[in-house]
């Protein structure tokens, strides 16, 4: 039973990364309409400029962050300004091999730039594990700091969205872009923010990714990347709160699965889910229908 | 028609291309001018040409975009290497072992094909490309964690460990989990995939330029227009999927006979794999079968012979995409080639004259 | 009897009641037009004619069978071939292929894909068959020297023909005009109303028809029906319908 319990909240612990990743993804997708690959990738760039501030340069923890959080929040802009805003009326297929080519370009940058060992990173949490139920039941100090993180930044995100003039400027975008121009509303520059917030919350997933599963190689945040994915599908795209849901159910079933049923087939499960998701409720738990105009 | 007879005459320079290549390398060979290097590529070669034109179906023709297409080689390379590794002391005859391990590998891929085609084709554009990537991934992993034997009792499978197979110690381990398959006799050769390569052209191309390829071009075009005239969507959709999965699985069993020790490796059949090939069909010109073809022997034979280059591949790789797409699809790309463009000047002139 | 019968259709959008209580008679042969002001609910009544949409209630019969539900390929195999207000050609094909892809379905050319990629002997002749027929069908809308052209180059208004002969090329029984000349000049209207009347004539053919142009339906239309907020307003002879004042005070208002 306890084990069962630690099990449960690891995976809740793991789901609220893929939450934060799936927050990311989930903005884009609804705003930009386009499926950004290099999501995962800005992860993996973020959790090495943290590792290199904070172990080669020696910087203290919340700066080496801060500086994470910037490179990447840059990053999202300058990929998005390069690679997909010339793209904004091509096709579909256009946009996402564009996409799968940022993200192999950064994974094969780093590759070149930290070589393709294992960086072990280190924890960023430096607390002590809550001990529950006589010592039984062990939380660690980095799962309840990034389910409180996962929290904080989704209240944010639907706060930010439902009051400021930048978040009703995305609802308009993501309802329908043209007449958003209309009504003067910068869609690039709004786009452009868009990347912005998912790229910094990427480099935040980065650490807290980092510190519970600390080893850092460049394909770090490939498999992260697409399962966030999987995660915002599931929850439904588009949708801040589903995102978060879908995040968390994830974790959990990845981890559930590992513990009960296979650690080989973990990652197969969590495709199985996506591929039952969108079989049997294409819009996800929380996603609203579309339909194609005739 | 004048029409008709360009396609024609296109489609044969295309056969043509392969088999004058087909040829020097033969020449090369026997005359002993060809490294050992550049013999061991040769195989590989009609591997990627065959995943690379069979994939073009997929994502030229149908317009879908399936990151998945290694999975399909996948299954192709494990079903048949388990077939020929049963059939080693019954057929003794490579060639004939052969293709009858292509024909059970493309069987398996196309059934495989279309049982993921029923449910991921409904999906489109975005979905679509992830729901392939998944299911590469789920046959990597599920070949992965296969352990397969046979002894005087027949077949014994498990997911779990070759002990638990319980097998009489006659038996012969066939698939052992992550160590996948040993000794599967080496049948194919380079003319064996020169054959695959040049049927494969011709499945495709004939398939493109008839009833069916029509259909399925229409559909990618304009789906509404194209069930307003009574196409069938899903039929069509599924049978430019399969054809295209089976095609990749042809391709798989010209891989596992060309090794003798074959394993599901992110490297092989992963992910990585499939975008290497999409990075062919892309290069080449979606649409573009004898482009699909060109680069992908292009591009495999680049880094190989400038060993400098292999390390930048990957990344080169990456930058091709972008560069490719945006040189495709950016207004000012576009205006630049529209002005530069000879045969845009030409045109213009007619317009004149007229 | 009636080529095309409508009884009582109606849908409805969660709570908004878009067409309701449409009833339609066209006879064979006639050139029939379907007006109303924007948002009328025109374009909808195709999409349930074409089955693009399930209406809610009511009953459609083509030639004497029902074909209420049924799939958009099913109605357009049963006789029924449409065009759109915003053009959906196959725009990477050529403008042969497009024609030859509306011939899909009929037996005569049919070949299945094994015979394709065999090459086998029915697959030359089908082609050839195919062929003749689609530059045939090219030929009566002044298309067929542009026959090699990809469709996406032609000009706009040789787009709206085309899609008129893939639409054609079907064999339907009823052919559905969605705005056919929206976005043309005079001129081409002109021209157009030519074809429409032609194709009538060539294929004994009964076409309802969606436009605003009241040139060109008070011109070659025998019969109106005129929907406005989703009902019929009036309905019957072009000249009686077009002075009738409730249809003037709907398009012109108060």
């Amino acid at each position: 039973m306890m084990s069962f319990i630690s099990y449960l909240l690891n995976g809740v612990s793991l789901g609220s990364v893929y939450a934060i990743i799936a927050l990311g993804y989930t903005m884009v997708y609804g705003i930009a309409k386009m499926l950004n690959f290099a999501h995962g990738d800005v992860i993996m760039i973020g959790s090495y400029v943290a590792f290199v501030a904070i172990n080669s340069m020696g910087l203290p923890i919340p700066l080496s962050i801060l500086i994470s959080v910037a490179v990447c929040t840059l990053l999202g802009v300058t990929i998005e300004r390069i690679a997909y805003k010339p793209l904004r009326h091509a096709s579909k297929l256009a946009v996402l091999i564009t996409a799968i080519g940022a993200s192999y370009f950064l994974q094969n940058m780093a590759l070149l730039i930290f070589g393709a060992n294992t960086k072990s990173f280190p924890s960023v949490v430096k607390m002590d594990p809550l001990k529950l139920a006589d010592g039984q039941l062990t939380i660690s100090s980095e799962t309840i700091v990034t389910v409180i993180a996962c929290i904080i930044i989704m209240i944010c995100l639907m706060a930010f969205m439902k009051y400021s003039k930048a978040g009703h400027a995305m609802l308009a975008v993501s309802e329908d872009g043209g007449a958003a121009q209309l009504m003067g509303i910068n869609v690039n520059a709004t786009i452009a923010l868009t990347f912005a917030i998912g790229s910094a919350l990427a480099a935040i997933a980065g650490v807290l990714l980092c510190s519970a599963y600390p080893s850092l190689t460049p394909y770090t945040g490939a498999m992260p990347g697409i399962k966030a994915f999987v995660a915002a599908v599931f929850g439904g795209i588009g949708s801040i709160p589903g995102a978060f849901i879908g995040g968390i159910l994830l974790g959990v079933i990845e981890i559930l699965g590992k513990a009960y049923i296979s650690s080989q087939l973990a990652d197969a499960i969590v495709f199985a889910v996506l591929i039952i998701v969108l079989v049997v409720k294409p819009t996800g738990l929380l996603g609203k229908q579309i339909q194609e105009k005739v | 028609m004048k029409k008709m007879s360009k396609i024609t005459k296109n489609n044969l320079i295309t056969y043509a291309i392969v088999v004058f290549a087909y040829a020097v390398c033969e020449i090369l060979m026997r005359a002993g001018q060809m490294s050992s290097l550049m013999k061991g590529l040769l195989v590989p070669l009609c591997v990627y040409v065959i995943l690379a034109v069979s994939l073009n179906l997929t994502v030229g023709i149908l317009g879908e975009l399936s990151l998945g297409h290694a999975g399909f080689m996948c299954v192709g390379a494990f079903t048949s290497a388990v077939f020929s590794k049963c059939m080693a002391s019954v057929i003794t005859v490579p060639t004939l072992r052969f293709f009858l391990a292509v024909l059970i590998g493309v069987v398996c891929a196309g059934v495989c094909g279309i049982l993921i085609g029923i449910p991921v084709l409904r999906l489109r554009g975005d979905y679509l490309a992830i729901v392939t990537l998944a299911f590469g991934e789920i046959i990597k992993n599920v070949v992965n964690v296969i352990y397969l034997g046979k002894d005087s009792n027949g077949f014994h499978f498990s997911m779990k460990d070759s002990m638990s197979l319980g097998m009489e110690p006659d038996g012969m381990i066939i698939i052992k989990g992550a160590q996948g398959i040993t000794g599967t006799p080496t049948d194919s050769n380079f003319t064996l995939g020169a054959v695959l390569v040049l049927l494969t052209l011709i499945v495709v191309l004939n398939l493109v330029h008839s009833r069916t390829g029509r259909a399925i071009m229409a559909i990618r075009d304009n789906r509404i227009a194209a069930e307003s005239i009574g196409i069938d969507i899903t039929k069509y959709k599924i049978m430019a999927f399969s054809i295209s999965a089976a095609l990749a699985g042809a391709a798989g069993v010209l891989y596992a006979h060309n090794l003798s020790t074959l394993t599901a490796l992110p490297k092989n059949f992963g992910y990585n794999m499939s975008i290497t090939i999409l990075v062919f069909v892309v290069l080449g010109g979606i649409g573009s079968i004898r482009g699909s073809m060109i680069a992908a022997v292009v591009l495999t034979l680049l880094p190989e012979l400038l060993r400098a280059l292999n390390e930048y591949r990957m990344l080169i790789y990456a930058v091709v995409l972008i560069v490719t797409m945006i040189f495709t699809w950016s207004p000012k790309a576009i205006e630049l080639r529209e002005r530069y463009s000879p045969e845009k000047l030409f045109r213009k002139k007619e317009k004149e004259v007229q | 009897m009636a080529i095309l019968e409508v009884k009582n259709l109606g849908i409805s959008f969660g709570g908004l009641r878009a067409v309701d209580n449409f009833n339609l008679a066209i006879e064979q042969g006639q050139l029939y037009g379907l007006i109303g002001p924007n948002g009328a609910g025109k374009t909808t009544v195709f999409n349930m004619l074409t089955g693009v949409y399930k209406p809610t209630d009511g009953k459609i019969f083509l030639d004497g069978t029902e074909i209420t539900g049924k799939s958009t390929i099913e109605i357009n195999k049963a006789g029924i071939a449409r065009t759109f207000q915003n053009i959906r050609l196959f725009g990477e094909l050529t403008v042969l292929d497009n024609v030859k892809a509306g011939l899909h379905n009929q037996k005569e050319y049919e070949y299945s894909a094994l015979t394709g990629i065999l090459r086998m002997p029915r697959y030359y002749k089908a082609e050839k068959a195919m062929d003749d027929r689609a530059m045939e069908l090219l030929k009566v809308f002044d298309l067929d020297k542009e026959f090699d052209y990809k469709a996406s180059n032609l000009p706009y208004g040789k787009q709206r023909k085309l899609e008129i002969a893939r639409a054609l090329a079907t064999n339907p029984k009823l052919l559905l005009l969605d705005e056919p000349a929206a976005g043309m000049n005079p001129n081409e209207t002109q021209e157009l109303m030519d074809t429409i009347r032609f194709v009538r004539d060539e294929f004994k053919m009964t076409i309802l028809l969606i436009e605003h142009d009241m040139r060109l339906v008070g011109g070659i239309c025998e019969k109106l029906t005129v929907l406005n907020f989703g009902q019929v307003l009036a309905c019957g002879e072009t000249s009686a319908v077009l002075n009738d004042p409730n249809v003037i005070t709907a398009y012109l208002g108060e």
